[in-house]
This record gives C-alpha cells, sequence and structure tokens, in this order.
C-alpha cells in the first residue's frame, strides 16, 4: 500500500566521508538558505528597476519598506485589516464548513456526487471575479457582498478537494476500521477526516488565497474599505509607495495565515509529519 | 502427518463437532463474471492454527474476509461459534497484509484501537495495549509512529491490536508476506509462542510451504481458481523441540516436499 514507502527517506543520501557530512549539513539549511536568497534577489532587483525607474509610478523597494513601517506605526493598516479581514474570516469560516461537509458527503454518497459535483466544476471553472460587480446588484455594498465574493471565490476548490480526499481515503484503513467494529461515525472522524486532512487542507489553502483575491476584488469593485481603500485612495493622490505597501502588506498577511493553518494542521490532525 | 483426501475431509469435519471455532457452510464467491470460490465447506478446530495454502489468486484471502465478514458470500454461510456471520463481530480480529496501521497514530493508539472504537476510557484500554505491545516485543516503542518502525515490528503492532481487542478466532492474511527472511523466521518463533499462549484460534494465509508446515496444526490445500479444498494436511509435528531442530526434523521435510508436490501441477 501507500505508506511503508515514505519511511526509507531519500534513497540517495549516503553519506560517507568528511565532506558528505558538510553537503549534508549544508543541505539540510539549503531550501532556507535558497529562500532567503531568492527573496533578497527579488528585492534587489525592484530596488535597481525602482531607481531606473521603469515607470514614474514606481516606487523602490526602500521607498515602499519605508511608507510599510510608517503606516505600520500610524495604525493605519490596523484599522483597514479590521474591516477587510471581516467578510474574509466570516466567508473563510462558511465555506470551510458548508465546503468541507459536502466535500465529505460527496465523497461518501455517489448519488451526493452526481448531484453536487458537476455544479463546482463549472464554478471553478468559471471567471468568478467576473461575477462580483453583480452580486451588488442583488446584495448592495454591504458586509454580505464581500463576505459572497469570498464564499465564490473560496467555495469550489474547498468542496472539489475535500471531495477528492474523501473519494481517495485508505480503503486498507477503512476496511480494518470496518473489522473492529466502527460505525460509520467513527469510520468517517477516526480515519477518512484524518487520512484524507492532507488534501482537505490543502484545499482550505488554496480557498484562503481565493478568499483574499475575493476580498481585495470585492473592495476594489464593490465599496472602497479597508485595505482596498488603502490602495484606492494612495494611488489616487500618487502616494505609489504607501499603495505598494498595501499591497505588499496583502501578500504578507496572507502568506502568514496560510503559514498559520498549516502549522495548524500539523499541530491537530497529522503529529507524525511534526517529527521528521 | 496426516493427510486427509477432500471427500474425507468435509465428513471429519462434520464429525469433528464440539470444539469447532469457525464452520464454513458451502461457500461460493462470484466477483461479478469471476468465480473465486466454489463449495468449501471447512471447519476450523478452536485453539489451532489453520493455514490456507494455494496458489495465487485461487481466493485465500476472499475467503478470510468471507470469515471476517468484510465481504458477503454469493451463497452458503459462516458460522463462529455456532453464530452465522453477517458482518465483522467481536470475536473476530483481522491482521492485514498491508498492517493497515493509521500514520498519524502513535503504536499505543494503534494498539489500542480497536478498544477505543469500542469506547473504552483512555487508561483503561492503554494498559490492555501496553501488555500487548510488551508480549510482541515492542515495549520501548509506543509513543512511536508507523513510519519509524521497520516492516516487521509494523505487523507486530498489527497483530498486538488484534490481540488487544481479546477476540477467540484471529485471521491473518499473509502477515509475513512484507518481512524478511530473518525478520520473518524469528516472527514465526514468537508467533508460535503467542499461539500457545494465548489459546485463541488462527487461520493464517500464507504463500510459504515452509511456513505453513513449520506453524500450522492443520494445513488446507486450496486449487486453482475457482477455489476448491484439494487437500487437508496435519503435519502433526513436535513442537517442544527447538525451532531449528523442528526444521531439520524429517517429518517437516517430508511433508513439505509432499506439498509441493501436490502444489507443482498449479504452477506453470
Ligand atoms: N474485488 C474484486 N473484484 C473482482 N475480482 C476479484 C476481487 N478480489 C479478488 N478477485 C479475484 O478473485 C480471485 C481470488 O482473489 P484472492 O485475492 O482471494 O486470491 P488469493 O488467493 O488471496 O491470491 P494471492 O495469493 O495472490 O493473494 C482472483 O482471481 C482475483 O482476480
Ligand atoms: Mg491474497
Amino acid at each position: 500500500m501507500s505508506f511503508p514507502v515514505q519511511a526509507n527517506g531519500s534513497p540517495r543520501a549516503v553519506p560517507n566521508s568528511e565532506a558528505s557530512f558538510f553537503w549534508r549539513k549544508l543541505s539540510e539549511h539549503r531550501t532556507a538558505l535558497w529562500r532567503l536568497a531568492s527573496i533578497g534577489l527579488f528585492f534587489l532587483v525592484w530596488e535597481i528597476a525602482g531607481r531606473i525607474p521603469i515607470s514614474f509610478a514606481f516606487p523602490t523597494f526602500l521607498e515602499t519598506l519605508r511608507a510599510f513601517v510608517t503606516m505600520t506605526l500610524d495604525g493605519s493598516f490596523v484599522a483597514a485589516y479590521a474591516e477587510t479581514l471581516q467578510p474574509l474570516v466570516i466567508g473563510i469560516a462558511i465555506s470551510a464548513v458548508i465546503g468541507i461537509g459536502l466535500g465529505i458527503v460527496m465523497g461518501l454518497s455517489r448519488f451526493a456526487e452526481w448531484l453536487v459535483a458537476p455544479v463546482f466544476i463549472v464554478l471553478q471553472a468559471a471567471p468568478m471575479a467576473a461575477l462580483i460587480p453583480l452580486i451588488t446588484f442583488v446584495y448592495g455594498i454591504g458586509l454580505v457582498s464581500k463576505t459572497l465574493a469570498v464564499i465564490m471565490l473560496a467555495l469550489p476548490v474547498i468542496v472539489l478537494n475535500g471531495y477528492k480526499a474523501v473519494r481517495n481515503a485508505n480503503p486498507s484503513l477503512v476496511a480494518m476500521c470496518y473489522s473492529f467494529q466502527g460505525n460509520l461515525w467513527q469510520r468517517i472522524t477516526k480515519i477518512i477526516i484524518p487520512d484524507a486532512s492532507p488534501v482537505i487542507f490543502a484545499g482550505l489553502r488554496l480557498g484562503l488565497a481565493a478568499g483574499f483575491i475575493g476580498v481585495i476584488l470585492a473592495e476594489l469593485l464593490i465599496t472602497p474599505t479597508g485595505i482596498g481603500d488603502l490602495i484606492t485612495y494612495h494611488r489616487s493622490v500618487a502616494n505609489y509607495a504607501e499603495m505598494y505597501a498595501a499591497v505588499v502588506s496583502i501578500i504578507l498577511v496572507s502568506t502568514l495565515t496560510l503559514a498559520a493553518l498549516e502549522a495548524f494542521e500539523l499541530r491537530v490532525l497529522r503529529p507524525e509529519k511534526r517529527k521528521s | 502427518m496426516r493427510n486427509i483426501t477432500a471427500q474425507a475431509a468435509s465428513a471429519a469435519a462434520v464429525a469433528a463437532g464440539s470444539d469447532v471455532a469457525v464452520e464454513v457452510r458451502g461457500v461460493c464467491k462470484m466477483y461479478n463474471e469471476v468465480e473465486a470460490l466454489r463449495g468449501i465447506d471447512l471447519d476450523f478446530p478452536a485453539g489451532k492454527l489453520t493455514t490456507l495454502l494455494g496458489p495465487s489468486g485461487c481466493g485465500k484471502t476472499t475467503l478470510l474476509k468471507i470469515i471476517a465478514g468484510l465481504i458477503p458470500a454469493t451463497s452458503g454461510e459462516i458460522r463462529v461459534n455456532g453464530q452465522t456471520v453477517t458482518g465483522p463481530g467481536p470475536e473476530r480480529a483481522f491482521v492485514f497484509q498491508d498492517f493497515a496501521l493509521m500514520p498519524w497514530a502513535t503504536v499505543m493508539r494503534n494498539v489500542a484501537f480497536g478498544l477505543e472504537l469500542k469506547g473504552m476510557g483512555k487508561d483503561e484500554r492503554q494498559s490492555i495495549a501496553r501488555k500487548y505491545i510488551a508480549e510482541v516485543g515492542l515495549s520501548g516503542f509506543e509513543s512511536k509512529y508507523p513510519h519509524e518502525l521497520s516492516g516487521g515490528m509494523r505487523q507486530r503492532v498489527g497483530l498486538a491490536r488484534a490481540f488487544a481487542v481479546n477476540a477467540d478466532v484471529l485471521l491473518l492474511d499473509e502477515p509475513f508476506s512484507a518481512v524478511d527472511e530473518q525478520n520473518r523466521r524469528k516472527f514465526q518463533e514468537d508467533l508460535l509462542e503467542l499461539v500457545e499462549k494465548e489459546k485463541k484460534t488462527f487461520i493464517f494465509v500464507t504463500h510459504s510451504i515452509e511456513e505453513a508446515v513449520y506453524c500450522s496444526d492443520r494445513i488446507v490445500i486450496l486449487s486453482r481458481r475457482p477455489g476448491r479444498i484439494a487437500q487437508i494436511i496435519e503435519p502433526e509435528i513436535d513442537r517442544t523441540a527447538s525451532p531449528d531442530a523442528i526444521r531439520r526434523d524429517q517429518g517437516y521435510l517430508d511433508t513439505v516436499e509432499e506439498i509441493w508436490q501436490g502444489l507443482k501441477r498449479y504452477v506453470d
């Protein structure tokens, strides 16, 4: 079956001399080093591009950094995110509950799969961002519309991942649970969900990233509030460094949230992956 | 060694009566168009280790899973301690060929899992699990995860999990097939000790003739698909001798040879 393979680790790593010890040490930190190097290189290129300059509306990295620090200290980020995160958190929470629930039901029942899966496959392929202005017609410009925008972007990928994960749950573990007289509820909570959790969480991470896009689009397209307002405002008064700082803050916040989600998953559902 | 032909076997089986743990009566199994088992009548004596042996694809796993209640028979019935089987039950426990351990759970939780499903409290089930972890020789590994264990150790976890629920009948599907040869021999010796100690009925599927003769009280040889009973052999080996003496014993070697002569015609 699937799991004995992963225990053996990399077949290539056979260190047998001093030199290879050095390489091994280096390779342990290699991913971290490469990551830092690639980020550093990116900032360098940014700084150079800003100094040429490629456009009068393109600030250098250092200007952006300065604006970022100022905006962090004067509290404008805090105020903006307090507003932006509201529809995002509500939307993601709703999408996660509905998405994982639907995904599990679809994974377990052929009928539900037949009924629901095509809808979400179409929705995932559709250009949902283009539909966001339509929501305003129906639900106005308030919190409801923005939450809906988040759900529209986040839900399909969460549902489809949950469904695929449950459908592909290790049949041997399911049979094991059945043979020890586990009931349906135990089979779902003790075997299927933990077994499917890596893929379910991959779906949640993709959904969260899509939700970020949804809420920013809603703030840019529906009503300028929160971080979207910050971007719009600074663009309108030609504070390009501040505008880019706001954009960078979005990337930062979404990366941190995704990392937190991953840490939560390892901690709660798959403790064995933490050790190695 | 006692060699019982197919016809005499079913007669002997029905006569055995009293201390029979598992009765198989007229079991047939069709997978759509594929006939896997045909008219199996078989008794498994209580407290003994019976092996199912036969060519690949003859339906050994299928028969074991039907006895376990994991899949239904197309016709016929299974009785365990006189009760007709309709699904998995507490008096039977299965040891899986691929171990079927939860990779996210420690050895302790895996071994105690059958008890956890029954709703037993944590302290109680852990103390039971600890006992069986020690019995299969894994003390000190309670908080390890499956991927930190060797194949042989993983199968010991699977065995301890089956012991922990205190079933009367243990069903083992090629438990050693993913274990290397040296560990396998050690494991076989340990298993025999456990058979002696636990006084349970073991039904064991294997590909290895040596393993079957070495471990079994009774060997059921199935013919090629559709599986039917070809031969029943009781090795009658003196188990008080040391493992190495048994492996050199003339009766042991003759039995291996005889089974091989019988099975040879299925190999092409
Ligand atoms: N789920 C299934 N669907 C269809 N056919 C199956 C299924 N499971 C088994 N079979 C068929 O039934 C026959 C018996 O299979 P089984 O797995 O019981 O054999 P086996 O004796 O355990 O073989 P092996 O020694 O290779 O493990 C095989 O020919 C196989 O192709
Ligand atoms: Mg098999």
